[in-house]
C-alpha cells in the first residue's frame, strides 16, 4: 500500500492532468508545438514536389538552429508559461483553488502533484512535436538516407539529445513558471524578465549564467549552431562555456529544484483572497 | 470543557492592507450549533477562512481542536467548510466533485465512492449527482458543496451562508440536518446575516460588527444581560385594560401597551421572573390568559440593541 502523499500526488495528478490536456484556454499551446511541425513537413513536401535533391547537412543545421533559437525559447518557453502559470494562478482567477486547499492535503504535496501533472503534459506535447519535427524534415529525404543516419550516423544519439533538452526545458522553465504563478498576481511582468534574462544569458558573467536555464539547455544541444558573425541570431547562440552534459542535466534540475523549493514555501504562506485578485 | 475540543481564537485580527477584516477576536467555540451573526462586511466569513487556514491572522493565534489551521493535512481531517465562494473545478459533475475530494483525502476508490453516494443521498442529491455543476441551480450547488464538506464525517462543520438559495423545503430539510449532525456532537458553525434564521437554528450566538465580536453566548443569557433595554413581553387576554392596570402596581414594570388588535398587552419589564410570578395571581383573579411570550428575547432585538437599528435593517 502506497504511503498517504504518494495516493494524494497521484489524487491531484489526475485531476490536473484532464484539466491540462482538455482546456480549450490550452488551445494555442499546441498550435505553438504544432508551428515548427508544419514548417519542416511543409519544407520536405515543397522540396518532393519540385523534385529537389535535400542536402542533409544543411538540414541538420536548419534543424539546429530552429531548435535553439525557435523551439526552446519560444515554443516550449511559452507552453511552459502557458501550463504552468495556470496550475495556481489560474485556479485563483477561475476562483477554484480552495477545492484543493480545504482538502487534508500539504501544499507541498499539492504543489509536487500539479508539477507533476503540467510536466506529464509539456513533455507530451513538445518532446512529441519534437519527434515529429525531425520527421517532417527528413521526409524528403527517403528512408533509406534515415535509416542510415539512425544507425550508422549519429542520429539516435542526437534525437536522443534534443528529446532529453526539450525534457529539460520543460522541467527548468515549468518550475520557474510554477513559482512565478504563486508568487505575482500579475505574472506577464515575471514572464517579460525571464525573456529577457534568458536572452542576455551570452553576456553575463559566467557564474550569472548558470542561474538560466537555456544555459543548461545550450550545452545539451548536439549540435552548435554558428549564425553568420554579427547577426542577433549569432549573438543569442553564443556558447562560450559550455559544460559537459553530465554537469549540465544535474545543474538544471538543481536549479529547478532549489525553484520548488522556494515555491514550496510561497505556497504554505498563500492566502485564498478572491476578492482582491 | 477542555481546550482541544474547541475552536479557540486568542487576540486574533486580521487587517486586508489597511482595511480590517476581525480585531481583537478572543473566542472559545463549545461543541453544538454556533451561528455567527452579522451584517455583509462584518467579519464573519473572515473568522471561518481564519479558523480553516485560507487566510493568515495578523496577530494572535488559533487552534481548531488543538490543532493550528496552518496544519491543513491534519485540520481537515476534523474540519469540513462549506465555503459562499460560489465556483468550482471545471467541468465537474457533482459526483466528481465529492469523489474527487476523498481522492485528496486518500480514500480509495471504493471506498470514496461508497461514501459519495452516502453524503450526496444525505443532501438529497441522488438524481443530479451525475450532471454537471455548470447546470446546477444556486440550491442544487449549495447542496453539492454541503454533501462535499460533510463527506468525510468531519468533527467540525463550518458553513458559510449555507441556507442561500434553499427554497423552504429544502431549507426545513437543511436545518434539521444540521440539528441531527449537532446532536451527533459534532460542532456546527454557521453564518448568517439572516437573524431570525439563526435564532432558530443556533445553541449559541457570536454577534460580530465591524469586524468586532459585540456578544456571544446562549441567545437568552445575552439578552438577559442586557439591563438597560427591559424585557418585552406580550400577555395575550381577554381584558387588556384590567391586566394593564394590574401590571402598573409592580415597579419593575415600565411599560406597558394595548396590543393593536386589542386583544393583549405588551408590557416591558426590568424583572420578568416577578413579572411572570405577578401574572400567575392576575389570572386567578378572573382576567383570562391566553399565551405569555416573550417579545424580543431573540438575535433579532439583541442585535438591534446592541448594535443599533441601522445596521440591523441594512
Amino acid at each position: 500500500m502506497n504511503p498517504l502523499w504518494i495516493t494524494q500526488i497521484m489524487a491531484v495528478f489526475r485531476l490536473e492532468v484532464r484539466k491540462t490536456f482538455l482546456s480549450k484556454r490550452g488551445f494555442w499551446i499546441y498550435i505553438l508545438a504544432l508551428m515548427p511541425v508544419i514548417l519542416f513537413a511543409g519544407k520536405s513536401i515543397a522540396e518532393i514536389e519540385m523534385q529537389r535533391r535535400p542536402n542533409f547537412g544543411e538540414d541538420t543545421t536548419v534543424f539546429a538552429t530552429v531548435f535553439q533559437l525557435f523551439y526552446l525559447r519560444l515554443a516550449v518557453f511559452f507552453g511552459c508559461v502557458g501550463i504552468f502559470i495556470n496550475l495556481f494562478r489560474g485556479e485563483v482567477l477561475d476562483k477554484s483553488l480552495h477545492y484543493y486547499f480545504l482538502a487534508p492535503i500539504r501544499r507541498e504535496v499539492l504543489l509536487v502533484g500539479k508539477f507533476l501533472a503540467g510536466l506529464v503534459a509539456t513533455c507530451i506535447i513538445f518532446t512529441t512535436s519534437t519527434v515529429l519535427q525531425i520527421a517532417g524534415l527528413y521526409w524528403s529525404h527517403g528512408w533509406r538516407v534515415f535509416s542510415d543516419y539512425l544507425i550508422n550516423g549519429n542520429g539516435f544519439s542526437h534525437i536522443a539529445s534534443y528529446i532529453g533538452a526539450t525534457t529539460l526545458a520543460c522541467i527548468g522553465y515549468g518550475s520557474i513558471f510554477l513559482a512565478a504563478g504563486i508568487v505575482f498576481k500579475n505574472p506577464l511582468i515575471p514572464v517579460g524578465a525571464i525573456l529577457l534574462w534568458e536572452s542576455i544569458n551570452s553576456f553575463l558573467p559566467s557564474l550569472l549564467q548558470k542561474f538560466s536555464v537555456i544555459y543548461y539547455l545550450k550545452s545539451l544541444c548536439p549540435i552548435q549552431i554558428t549564425p553568420e558573425a554579427g547577426t542577433f541570431f549569432a549573438i543569442l547562440s553564443i556558447n562560450a562555456d559550455p559544460m559537459p552534459a553530465y554537469l549540465a542535466v544535474p545543474g538544471l534540475l538543481l536549479v529547478a529544484a532549489a525553484v520548488l523549493v522556494v515555491a514550496s514555501f510561497q505556497v504554505r504562506r498563500m492566502e485564498i483572497n478572491y476578492a482582491t485578485e | 470543557m477542555q481546550a482541544n475540543d474547541r475552536v479557540v481564537f486568542e487576540n486574533v485580527s486580521k487587517f486586508y492592507g489597511d482595511v480590517l477584516g476581525v480585531n481583537r477576536v478572543n473566542l472559545s467555540i463549545p461543541p453544538g450549533i454556533t451561528g455567527l451573526v452579522g451584517p455583509n462586511g462584518s467579519g464573519k466569513t473572515t473568522l471561518m477562512n481564519l479558523m480553516t487556514g485560507l487566510i493568515h491572522p495578523t496577530r494572535g493565534r488559533i487552534t481548531v481542536l488543538g490543532i493550528r489551521p496552518d496544519q491543513p493535512d491534519e485540520l481537515f481531517r476534523y474540519v469540513g467548510y462549506c465555503t459562499q465562494f460560489d465556483s468550482f473545478p471545471r467541468g465537474f459533475t457533482g459526483y466528481q466533485f465529492v469523489y474527487s475530494y476523498l481522492r485528496l483525502y486518500g480514500c480509495a476508490h471504493a471506498e470514496a465512492e461508497d461514501l459519495t453516494w452516502k453524503s450526496i443521498e444525505r443532501v438529497g442529491m441522488m438524481e443530479a449527482a451525475r450532471r454537471k455543476i455548470a447546470g446546477y441551480s444556486k440550491g442544487m450547488r449549495q447542496r453539492i458543496k454541503l454533501a462535499q464538506s460533510i463527506c468525510h464525517g468531519p468533527s467540525i462543520l463550518v458553513l458559510d451562508e449555507p441556507l442561500n438559495g434553499l427554497d423552504p423545503l429544502v431549507r426545513a430539510e437543511t436545518i434539521a440536518l444540521f440539528r441531527a449532525l449537532a446532536e451527533d456532537g459534532m460542532h456546527v458553525i454557521i453564518s448568517s446575516h439572516i437573524l431570525h434564521e439563526v435564532d432558530q437554528i443556533s445553541d449559541q450566538v457570536i454577534l460580530l460588527s465591524n469586524g468586532y465580536v459585540v456578544a456571544e453566548g446562549k441567545i437568552h443569557g445575552v439578552r438577559s444581560e442586557m439591563q438597560e433595554h427591559p424585557m418585552q413581553i406580550l400577555v395575550r387576554c381577554d381584558r387588556p385594560g384590567v391586566l394593564a392596570a394590574k401590571v402598573f402596581e409592580q415597579d419593575s414594570v415600565v411599560e406597558a401597551q394595548i396590543h393593536k388588535d386589542g386583544l393583549g398587552v405588551l408590557v416591558k419589564t426590568r424583572d420578568p421572573a416577578r413579572f411572570y410570578l405577578m401574572l400567575n395571581q392576575i389570572a386567578q383573579n378572573g382576567v383570562s390568559i391566553e399565551s405569555v411570550a416573550p417579545a424580543d428575547d431573540d438575535v433579532n432585538s439583541v442585535y438591534e440593541y446592541l448594535i443599533g437599528s441601522e445596521e440591523t435593517s441594512r
